[in-house]
């Protein structure tokens, strides 16, 4: 079938689907919907529309993940005139008034609307591109997240999907490279390496069998990225993979995937499956004597995979270590054949390039850092969930803007960029441009995307060590300096937040990070020392209060912390008895409670619960030292 | 699962596959999902279908850390360490469970049925803290809510 009429068949599909005049229920039912509440969610509404006997003239459908996770579920109703309005935090209690209200009396529930879609605006209800979490954004990669159904592929073909293929198709290979080079786009994994050129070097290596690889090990924690693409649009990146295949001369391509992903896998396999039927996969694809085959390989968890080398013999059946450069994949990677390897995000940007074009594309971001760049908003930040903005904005913008700050009495600390690779970037540098460069100069990297924001009460010689404990265990072992100096970070670390600190400590951290960095093989080593060195360089303070003062400025760590909960403002409202695990407070309702300091366990429970900022943090007195001396 | 039936399952996934080493990983997979976990029977097995020595296939299941080798609990419970987790407190439901369940993360309890783990990541992070039970994931969690899961779940 050509794909003019692949084409057209998916438009009136479309178009059936999101016609006017048809009332329908959207659910955001991605990984973080659900953990949210979802499914329980879309069952209520199953039951209330059979009770209203609504079941036959109303559809419900699972979307992906718009990224407003912060107000999950999200649940999107259209009502028969058309209006479309998108529901936040729904809980199945509120199911049945939803049903009545908007769906049987065309009268949208204003209290629960975040925002208005389609139609006429309500009072008091915001559009949804005038959001302050929207506003910023430009969607590329993310262009159909949370808007089709990932599991109908005419759903994407519709909205353009496969053009940028079936465009390319009728290119010859070279041009196609020369289209991605021209967009500026760079690898989206973190190194931010051109597309372009790294595929017209896997292009130029001579051999018969050629590879291309989708990397879809989205390691770093705090960083969801990824999950959220393959779960909201499989198409786009499955698509991208192909252009790739097509461009370098590869005939077979895999999709390299956390095993930690179930529903990202299962909607592959469902886009597969789709692909084949509609003539996309197999020989001759589109009729233009192009064979392709896609093959899924699921991780066993190692984050050190994510290199291109390990994941390569990772997918051999080999343990996943690194392997020295050159050669490099592109000459010589999976079975010795060349190999290219591009991420997730990458992908999805390639097939919206080759629909639209390179200059389309490079009208946003900045000269050397062109497009758009997805970031995984978590930790403590208002508005958590997934973001795409053009290169180059300002960081404030991201947290402030479209995260919406710390909250409300809260102080914004810092900002991890970059996961387990990255850097700490304080305050100070909330100016600096989000680009590749800028971070790089800051101390962090751009990473794969994941942002965890941390206020005053996190504690940055934690965080140090909560990333190195992870570096530490996912180092395969092959360098010696990555093994045993993350060990020896590790400990220090360790020692620091447990109150055996010493002053030199600080300066063996520098020196043994040193070594590390220029001691490895790949880029887990090499970036490992990133959260050390940054949170010594811009919070260096804190290192120095655990150290001399024995004091977790923060309250984190539970050796040199200790609770206490100040009468004068403590109002006996009993939240913090309550969220305590170990029954160490106590007091009668509306009088000031008390911690008894020898069942504390110093977790922390009791401030978060207390409203009032009772609870304070103070140094722990030292065994002999007499408290208040 | 008796032994002859663990065989049976351990014959049926070799089947599928050719016998060639880039299979290993996936049929490491599958009969984990068979069996719960990698018995050492299984993997003498799996070394001679691929043709591969005992320690290779040992060597590259314990590099990856989605792979057990001892029976898991009747339920398994997982908390997420990644950063977000992390900053928002689930080092304390850990702690906590594990101070509980009396065991450590990666055992399982004395009347197997509840295993307790550490994940690295599991992408929910602005549902952060997330506690994964039985594959069901769950956000927004705290130390209380996580023991009323535990015992519902019970």
């Amino acid at each position: 079938m050509s794909f003019q009429r692949i084409k057209e068949r998916a438009q009136t599909e479309w178009s059936e689907f999101a016609g006017a005049g048809r009332r329908r229920v959207l659910i955001g039912a991605a990984t973080c919907g659900r953990a949210a509440g979802a499914l329980e969610v879309m069952e209520e509404f199953r039951h209330q529309l059979e009770e209203h006997s609504l079941t036959g003239e109303i559809e419900i459908k699972e979307i992906g993940c718009n990224g407003l996770c912060y107000a999950e579920p999200l649940v999107e109703i259209t009502s028969a005139n058309g209006e479309r309005v998108l529901y936040h935090s729904v809980k199945p209690k509120m199911v049945a008034k939803l049903v009545e209200s908007h769906l049987r009396d065309g009268e949208p529930v204003r209290r629960r609307a975040l925002a208005v879609m389609e139609g006429d605006t309500l009072p008091g209800v915001p559009r949804f591109k005038e959001l302050p979490m929207i506003a910023g954004q430009v969607r590329v990669v993310m262009r159909n997240c949370g808007v089709i159904d990932p599991t109908d592929i005419n759903h994407y073909i519709a909205r353009g999907g496969y053009s940028g293929l079936s465009r390319a198709l009728e290119m010859d290979p070279e041009q196609v490279i020369d289209e991605i080079k021209s967009s500026g786009l760079r690898g989206r994994g973190g190194a931010g390496f051109p597309t372009g050129r790294k595929w017209a070097f896997a292009r130029q290596s001579p051999g018969d069998q050629k590879y291309v690889i989708c990397n879809a090990d989205e390691g770093d924690p705090g960083a969801f990225m990824d999950r959220s693409v393959l779960e909201g649009d499989p198409h786009a990146v499955l698509e991208g993979l192909m252009i790739s295949g097509y461009a370098i001369g590869a005939q077979t391509g895999y999709v390299y995937i956390r095993a930690e992903y179930p529903l990202a896998n299962e909607r592959l396999s469902i886009a597969l499956a789709q692909m084949k039927e509609h003539g996309l996969l197999g020989s001759n694809i589109l009729g233009r004597g192009f064979d392709f085959e896609i093959l899924i390989k699921k991780g066993a968890g190692a984050f050190v995979c994510g290199e291109e080398t390990a994941l390569i013999a990772s997918i051999e059946g080999k343990r996943g270590m690194p392997r020295s450069r050159p050669p490099f994949p592109a000459v010589s990677g999976l079975f010795g054949k060349p190999t290219n390897i591009n991420n997730v995000e990458t992908l999805a940007s390639v097939s919206a390039i080759m629909e639209k074009g390179a200059d389309w594309f490079s009208q946003y971001g900045t000269e050397n850092s062109p497009g758009t760049k997805t970031f995984a908003l978590a930790g403590k930040i208002e508005r958590t969930g997934l973001i795409e903005v053009p290169m180059g904005i300002p960081l404030r913008a991201i947290i402030e803007d479209i995260g919406g700050g710390v909250g409300e009495g809260k102080t914004f600390k810092a900002v991890q960029t970059g996961g387990p690779s990255g850097g700490c970037m304080p305050a100070s540098l909330l100016d600096t441009p989000v680009d590749y460069e800028h971070l790089a100069e800051a101390g962090s990297i751009m990473g794969s995307g994941g942002m965890v924001v941390m206020d005053e009460e996190s504690c940055m010689v934690d965080v140090s060590r909560y990333f190195l404990s992870f570096t530490e265990n996912e180092s395969c072992g092959k360098c010696t300096p990555c093994r045993m100096g993350t060990q020896h970070l590790l400990n220090i670390l360790t020692d620091i937040c447990e109150g055996r600190g010493r002053l030199d400590d600080i300066e063996r951290l520098r020196k043994i990070s040193k070594a590390v960095a220029d001691g490895s093989l790949c880029g887990l080593g090499h970036t490992a020392p990133n959260p050390v060195l940054t949170t010594i360089e811009y919070f260096e303070s804190e290192y120095l209060a655990h150290i001399k003062d024995h004091a977790c400025p923060a309250g984190v760590c539970r050796n040199l912390t200790e609770f206490t909960i100040l009468a004068d403002t403590c109002t006996g409202c009993t939240a913090c008895g309550l969220a305590c695990p170990v029954d160490a407070i106590s007091g009668t309702k509306k009088e000031p409670h008390v911690i008894d300091q020898t069942i504390c366990i110093h977790c922390g429970a009791c401030r978060t619960a207390c409203k009032f900022g009772s609870v304070l943090v103070g140094p722990r007195p030292r065994e002999g030292q007499l408290v208040g001396g | 699962m008796t032994t002859a039936e663990a065989t049976s399952e351990l014959g049926a996934v070799l089947s599928r596959y050719d016998g060639v080493r880039s299979d290993l990983i996936p049929i490491l997979q599958d009969v984990q999902d068979e069996l719960g976990y990698l018995p050492e029977e299984a993997v003498a097995t799996i070394a001679e279908h691929l043709n591969l020595s005992k320690n290779d296939v040992f060597g590259v299941a314990t590099f990856f850390t989605q792979f057990r080798f001892n029976a898991p609990g009747e339920h398994c419970i997982k908390v997420c360490q990644g950063t977000a987790c992390h900053v928002r407190g689930s080092g304390l439901i850990v702690d906590e469970l594990s101070r509980k369940l009396g065991v450590a993360p990666g055992q399982t309890t004395a009347d197997r049925k509840f295993s307790l783990e550490r994940v690295a990541c599991y992408g929910s992070c602005a549902l952060a803290p997330v506690v994964i039970i039985d594959d069901k994931v769950h956000g927004r969690m705290d130390m209380k809510k996580t023991e009323k899961l535990i015992e519902e779940t019970a």
